[in-house]
């Protein structure tokens, strides 16, 4: 155990900039990804609540924005989009808590490359700031949608916001792929060659194999990302056409030739479907912890755990063709992909049973943190029962590009992946700044959360399934699409009060940073290695020691122990089996 | 100075098992197995770029063929492949002690890559003055000239990353800066863009030579 003299050991640097700004430790530089990810955040859900009031009220002319045009909305949901796959999804669970908590968690003292470390953070930052300058330059933010599909994409004069605008939108995402592919290769080293003394594979905790199993996702998918979007440049700049067969835009005959969009759609659904497991996986990794740990109980089939991350991250890389089955591929083709698509449901539904397992009969501790990751579950579930829907052709043909969609990765990607952070922050808080969050605020903002995301997205599939189509910008225009201005509404009202509550846990986040009561080193009573050091914990993590690992990392209720958890560095004991 | 306080690498061993770890999984240390996984990377890159080449060379139907001969390609992948040569004659060298032999042997590889980037601009020069840009060509479909010069461009950037990283290595290696493991990480990487260039002349070069 660290104590406070040996804490000292290994100073770490004095003075504010090398300690708080251009920071080698990946403490620090896991709290800069968490709140350059929280900012990024909070700008992305004001444009989606722009969106949704735009959407009840075209015509309104609203505080600070104004009237929102309909090019106005598309750059709305491009950015917003964007903001969130790369600037949250993917910047919070992987570079905020697995930079903090990868190297405690194995007992290493930092990453395996701390100026790598803190240079993709930079990098990743300095994406950040090239994707909010599309705000501000002629033409405002680009239109084509996160996955920027061309031509649009390619064409400057294709559409406001599709000159320099979208050059600032496909430069950060190459800015944002270097900084991943660097990320990925930190991870990746560190969990191979940096694990404490005893620290088998076999012995990490899920979280860390969710970590390490998104890196390796991380590094094959950016990497095809990188060369898409150089491509898309030179398309958009250097007068190549890749992407662009010969086209009309605007009445004027554009001078490219002989390219293929579909090119696009292949290159970015191989990184994009990756990219939704890269966000969601940490989130699984997260549950598996909190679900154990608060149920008391070793989790349920921790080798299935692994295998079923393992697969999920295999398939992942053999499934893009589902995002185009409207793009005209061979039946042949599709029938493959869909039934790709369908084996993973096998891993997922294995992880699901194992995460209620783990549950079962057990004294559950319902704290905040145990909220969320059960909430977690249920839109995993919930989100992930409209997959198999969507792996079909014949179906996919009817709900391709309506609201069903939006609600189907929504749920699963979006805002499953988000409870997996709330769960995340709830329970790593205390080890991370050293005091506990407020509980009962805790427990109201998830209850409004549960709800209202459950408000505004299950009518989403009705919405779909009634022929509702996703990125129309005045629905009140549509003869047909009128009749569901009510769902409309009430998912707009269900935004608003979910949004508002948000308020709650940035108000209980830097309240509790300040003003919570002292955290002690182990205040939920888990097992692995974060919960041994101090609180915070010092530069080197453990004060000086190294240490040393005997036991997996979920013993809980181990008959014959002095207590009903063992930690990984207490003497050996018979494990309980898994 | 938190590096040096932290002293991660200071008693790796040659397979990067310490005192006070467990022994990498794959008997990896640190740096090289960085090294791989960037090789992985950028693998996927170069095969993102590859993949582009063939689905829009299968997408045209009037693909031209222009390349008459492959003399020029012949020579230039025999200087990349004796390079390689070169390259593990030096590694093995440091790995023996014999610093000077690797040195001398690392600036052959440094001077051979040079050569096959001279010999390589000279190609595109003669292209170029045939009248073949990023954006159009003598021969047929504009994406010929686009890809090719995007792919073995990308591939001009690696050997010219390459030349200048063996370099910065092989002087702090002279100067003891860095050891022969350093070399052999670097040339790790010199080995993999050899190994690009073996998708590169089949696929770019071979398949469009003319009948």
């Amino acid at each position: 155990m660290a104590t406070s003299a040996t804490a000292h050991a290994h100073a770490g640097p004095q003075g504010f900039i090398r300690k708080y700004i251009f920071s080698l430790d990946h403490k620090v530089i896991g709290i800069q990804y968490f709140f350059l990810a929280l900012t990024a955040v909070f700008v992305g859900m004001f444009l989606s609540l722009l969106m949704r009031i735009h959407l009840i009220a075209p015509l309104a002319s609203l505080p600070l924005v104004g009237e929102i045009k309909p090019e106005t909305y598309l750059s709305l949901l491009t950015m917003h989009g964007t903001i969130m796959v790369f600037f949250v999804l993917t910047t919070a669970p992987q570079g905020g808590f697995g930079n903090y908590f990868l190297p405690i968690q194995i007992g290493a003292p930092d990453m395996a490359f701390p100026v790598l470390n803190m240079l993709s953070f930079w990098t990743t930052f300095v994406g950040f700031v090239v994707i909010i300058a599309a705000f501000f330059v002629q033409g405002g933010a680009p239109l084509h949608g996160w996955t920027g599909y061309p031509p649009l994409s390619a064409v400057q004069s294709a559409g406001p916001g599709e000159g320099l605008g979208a050059d600032l939108w496909i430069t950060s995402i190459a800015i944002f792929c270097l900084a991943s592919l660097m990320g990925a290769l930190n991870f990746l080293t560190t969990t191979l060659d940096m694990r404490a003394k005893g620290m088998t594979m076999m012995r990490m905790p899920l979280t860390v194999w969710s970590w390490f199993i998104t890196a390796i996702l991380g590094l094959l998918a950016f990497g095809v990302l990188l060369s898409a979007g150089i491509l898309l440049l030179m398309d958009r700049n250097l007068g190549t056409s890749f992407y662009v067969p010969q086209i009309i835009v605007n009445g004027q005959i554009m001078l490219h030739k002989g390219g293929s969009p579909l090119l696009w759609q292949h290159l970015f659904w191989f990184f994009g479907h990756p990219e939704v497991y890269i966000a969601i996986l940490p989130g699984m990794g997260v549950t598996s912890q909190i679900l154990s740990t608060f149920s008391r109980k070793p989790i349920f089939g921790y080798k299935a755990m692994v295998y079923a991350m393992l697969a999920i991250g295999f398939f992942g890389f053999m499934v893009w063709g589902h995002h185009m089955f409207m793009s005209g591929m061979s039946p042949y083709s599709a029938f493959a992909f869909s039934l790709l698509t369908m084996c993973i449901g096998v891993p997922s539904a294995i992880k699901t049973f194992n995460w209620l397992g783990t549950m079962y009969k057990a004294r559950i501790r319902f704290q905040t943190p145990m909220l969320y990751a059960i909430g977690f579950v249920s839109l995993f579930v919930s989100g992930g029962l409209s997959g198999p829907f969507l792996a079909q052709p014949v179906l996919d043909i009817q709900l391709h590009d309506t609201y069903f969609v939006v609600g189907h990765f929504h749920l699963i990607m979006g805002v499953a992946a988000i409870f997996g952070m709330f769960a995340a922050t709830y329970y790593w808080f205390p080890k991370m700044f050293g005091r506990m969050m407020n509980e009962s605020w805790g427990r109201i903002h998830f209850f409004i959360t549960l709800i209202g995301t459950y408000a505004i997205f299950m009518p989403m599939h009705y919405l779909g399934m009634a022929g509702g189509t996703r990125r129309y910008s005045q629905y009140t225009e549509v003869a047909y699409l009128q009749k569901l201005m009510p769902i409309h509404q009430f998912m707009t009202y269900a935004a608003i009060i979910t949004i508002a509550a948000q308020f709650i846990f940035v108000i209980n986040l830097f309240w509790s940073m300040f003003k919570g009561p002292k955290a002690s080193d182990n205040p939920w009573e888990a097992t692995t290695l974060e919960w041994i050091t101090a609180t915070p914990p010092p530069h080197d993590n453990f004060g000086g020691v190294t240490p040393v690992v005997h036991n997996g990392p979920y013993e809980y209720g181990v008959p014959g122990a002095a207590r009903d958890f063992v930690m990984q560095t207490d003497p050996p004991v018979a494990s309980s089996g898994h | 100075m938190s590096q040096a306080d932290l002293s991660i690498h200071a008693q790796v061993s040659r397979t990067g098992a310490t005192e006070t770890m467990t022994a990498p999984t794959f008997s990896v240390p640190a740096k090289k197995m960085a090294m791989w996984l960037f090789i992985i990377a950028d693998s996927a890159t170069f095969a993102g770029c590859l993949v582009a080449y063939g689905f829009i060379r299968n997408a045209t139907p009037d693909w031209p063929r222009p390349f008459h001969s492959i003399t020029n390609v012949a020579i230039m992948t025999l200087i990349l492949l004796t390079s390689s040569l070169t390259m593990l004659i030096g590694v093995r060298s440091a790995e023996q002690g014999d610093k000077a032999k690797a040195f001398r042997f690392t600036m052959i590889t440094v001077a051979l890559g040079i050569l096959f980037a001279v010999l390589h601009i000279r190609e595109w020069m003669g292209m170029i003055g045939e009248g073949a840009t990023l954006f159009h060509n003598p021969w047929g479909t504009p994406l010929f000239s686009s890809l090719f010069f995007s792919i073995t461009g990308l591939h001009l950037l690696h050997v010219t990353g390459g030349v200048i990283a063996l370099i910065a290595v092989a002087l702090k290696y002279q100067g003891g800066r860095y050891n022969a493991d350093d070399l052999e990480i670097t040339g790790l990487y010199w080995h993999f863009v050899d190994l690009v260039w073996m998708f590169v002349v089949p696929l770019v070069y071979l398949l469009n030579l003319a009948h």
